[in-house]
């Protein structure tokens, strides 16, 4: 049984290394990245086989951030397992760093493909989910998703790629913080209901809340037992979760924190601590 | 590296096949493609519900376990053809070439090759050849859209022959590589001793005056062209430039030195194609008078195949006109 003291622990840390490396970046994405802490952390410390010492090892399940602009959590997450060393966090953004603006796999271990355009990333995903079948590989695939993010046409090819081929290798994610840079989802360009188009396009989908560990880790176990089709966790979210002055605000979508709102954050998350 | 040794020596056997054949080259990547399959169990093939076009419906009936029809959408066959390539596997993505380097032209930067995925994209129905269709899907700028991605690889072969020998290599290659055929049958150019190689260009006579630089279906023009024009006196050499990118700039900086008037030839925009990569370097390192032929700024039509290249002055006698009017 998972440990969710650990979990939320582990999760508090992750928020801290992403403001601190957003803040010294002095760009980037803060809100985005606060909003899947819960559900990478689950991933990353829970559910996926893998190594930070052998990045590439065959056996490892494979993680896909089709959600590109959240970096700076797939960047704190690695360095947190031990894929490289924290310090390397601080360099994010900067000229000659392996921390790109968007995940880069040629320069960085541990991430399986480059991502950043939005849209793309389910497909890879499939890719690879096809790729481990034809291989004979029990390693599973986890995709995700930003909710803006499905108003991308190709996101929807690969709903039916994923289904037609019963992906049950593969688990999808959609960090469902309902806000996008221009605002409201609905209000920009409306994508509900996302359960039930998964639901027509012939997917498993469990609806959590993407920040009670419990939930998370239970929807990813129920996802692995699921066979003959995909696996999608729809997580109700909330951007910039952990932080009060940031949650809920689409400011904070591609927005570092100040100096002063890091101290903040820092005060909040440590609660009290240092 | 067992396995490649093996594919090489198998292909070579299979490749002989290929010489001497008048067909298109989309048959001739059809058939290799069966043969590739036999012999390396990491090639899968992805198409976009035109299997029966682009003739990898070949590979589908005899591996349906590594054939995946996407449907018709080519942003997702290109995603997918990344992720298969990170899996381990050399995925052959197909469809026609509008619609490979157009409409996936973002897939293929972002994913493919910013990623380096090992994708090799063998688009079909390339250029004006189409025929009947008409201009929405007679590529005439697909050559110039991946040229310009870093780290692609973009070769167009002449016929049947050079077509099985470039599917081989780029199969035995890692990186991404496009690959455009045609629609039409073409006749067999290549002589028997050929050895393709990615980013070597191949001359098959050096002219003291005029060179003409060609590849694809152009080659064939090309060398109908040097014949008139050296019966006339006037020394006039052909080399296939089959490989745009990487450029052979080696071979190029000979020709321009044994050159008066160079002539490029193509089924393709005389925009960003081989004659824009051929008059980008010479420009810069040995400016010789270039004088390009293709398709001018504009949009094919309906047609036979064989109007069309008429019409858009795609020929030897067009060739051979444009040589006589720019040599001094």
């Amino acid at each position: 049984m998972a440990d969710l003291s650990f979990l939320r622990e582990m999760a508090r840390k992750l928020r801290v290394e992403i403001l601190k490396m957003l803040t010294k970046a002095g760009s980037g994405h803060t809100g985005g990245s606060l909003s899947a802490v819960d559900i990478v952390t689950a991933l990353y410390f829970y559910k996926m086989r893998h190594d930070p010492k052998n990045p590439k090892w065959e056996g490892r399940d494979r993680f896909v951030l089709s959600k590109g602009h959240a970096a700076p959590l797939l960047y704190a997450v690695l360095a947190l397992c031990g894929y490289f060393d924290l310090s390397v966090l601080q360099t994010l953004r900067q000229i000659n760093s392996p921390l790109q603006g968007h995940p880069c796999c040629k320069s960085l271990p541990g991430i399986e493909v480059s991502t950043g355009s939005l849209g793309q990333g389910l497909s890879v995903a499939n890719g690879l989910a096809l790729g481990l079948k034809l291989n004979r590989s029990l390693s599973r695939v986890y995709c995700l998703l930003g909710d803006g993010e499905i108003q991308e046409g190709q996101v929807w090819e690969a709903a039916m790629t994923a289904s037609h081929y019963k992906l049950d290798n593969l688990c999808a994610i959609i960090d469902n913080n309902d806000l996008q840079i221009d605002g409201a989802c609905r209000e920009v360009m409306n994508i509900y209901p996302i359960d039930e188009k998964f639901k027509a396009f012939g997917w498993h989908v469990i609806k959590i809340d993407g920040h009670n560990m419990e939930e998370i880790i239970t929807a990813l176990d129920e996802a692995e037992q699921i066979m003959n089709k995909p696996s999608l966790i729809l997580a109700k979210t909330i951007k910039g979760k952990g932080v009060s002055i940031f949650e809920g605000k689409a400011k904070y979508h591609g927005v570092a924190p100040t100096s002063e709102e890091l101290e903040i954050a820092l005060k909040e998350l440590n609660n009290g601590k240092n | 590296m067992g396995k490649t040794e093996c594919t090489l020596s198998m292909s070579k056997v299979s490749l002989k096949d290929f010489f001497g054949k008048d067909m298109a080259t989309r048959d001739a990547y059809g058939h290799i493609l069966v043969e590739l399959g036999k012999n390396n169990p990491h090639i899968v093939v992805l198409d976009a519900d035109l299997s029966c076009s682009t003739k990898t419906a070949l590979f589908a009936k005899n591996f349906p376990e590594r054939f995946f029809n996407m449907g018709i959408a080519e942003q997702d066959m290109m995603g997918t053809a990344a992720g298969l390539a990170l899996s381990g596997k050399i995925p052959f993505a197909s469809t026609f070439a509008i619609f490979a380097t157009g409409r996936a032209w973002e897939q293929i930067r972002q994913t493919i090759c910013y990623s380096n995925a090992n994708v090799k994209i063998v688009a079909t129905h390339g250029g004006i050849t189409v025929g009947e269709d008409g201009a929405t899907h007679q590529a005439l700028e697909d050559v110039a859209l991946m040229r310009v991605i870093p780290t692609m690889t973009v070769i167009v072969p002449a016929d049947a022959y050079e077509t099985a020998q470039c599917i081989v290599s780029a199969s035995e290659y890692y990186g991404p590589v496009y690959i455009r055929l045609g629609r039409a049958k073409v006749p067999s150019i290549l002589p028997e001793e050929y050895n393709f190689k990615i980013g070597k260009a191949y001359i098959f006579k050096m002219g003291k005056e005029v060179n003409i630089i060609a590849n694809g279906i152009m080659l064939a023009e090309a060398l109908k062209a040097s014949e008139i024009l050296n019966k006339d006196g006037i020394s006039t050499g052909v080399i296939n430039f089959s490989t745009v990118k990487p450029l052979d700039e080696e071979s190029l900086l000979e020709i321009a030195k044994s050159s008066k008037l160079i002539i490029t030839a193509e089924e393709h925009s005389v925009i960003g194609g081989l004659g824009s990569a051929v008059s980008e370097f010479l420009s810069e390192n040995y400016p010789v008078k270039i004088k390009r032929i293709g398709v001018k700024d504009t949009f094919g039509c309906s047609g036979s195949w064989k109007e069309l290249l008429k019409h858009y002055g795609l020929t030897a006698e067009n060739i051979v006109k444009v040589v006589r009017e720019n040599l001094k």
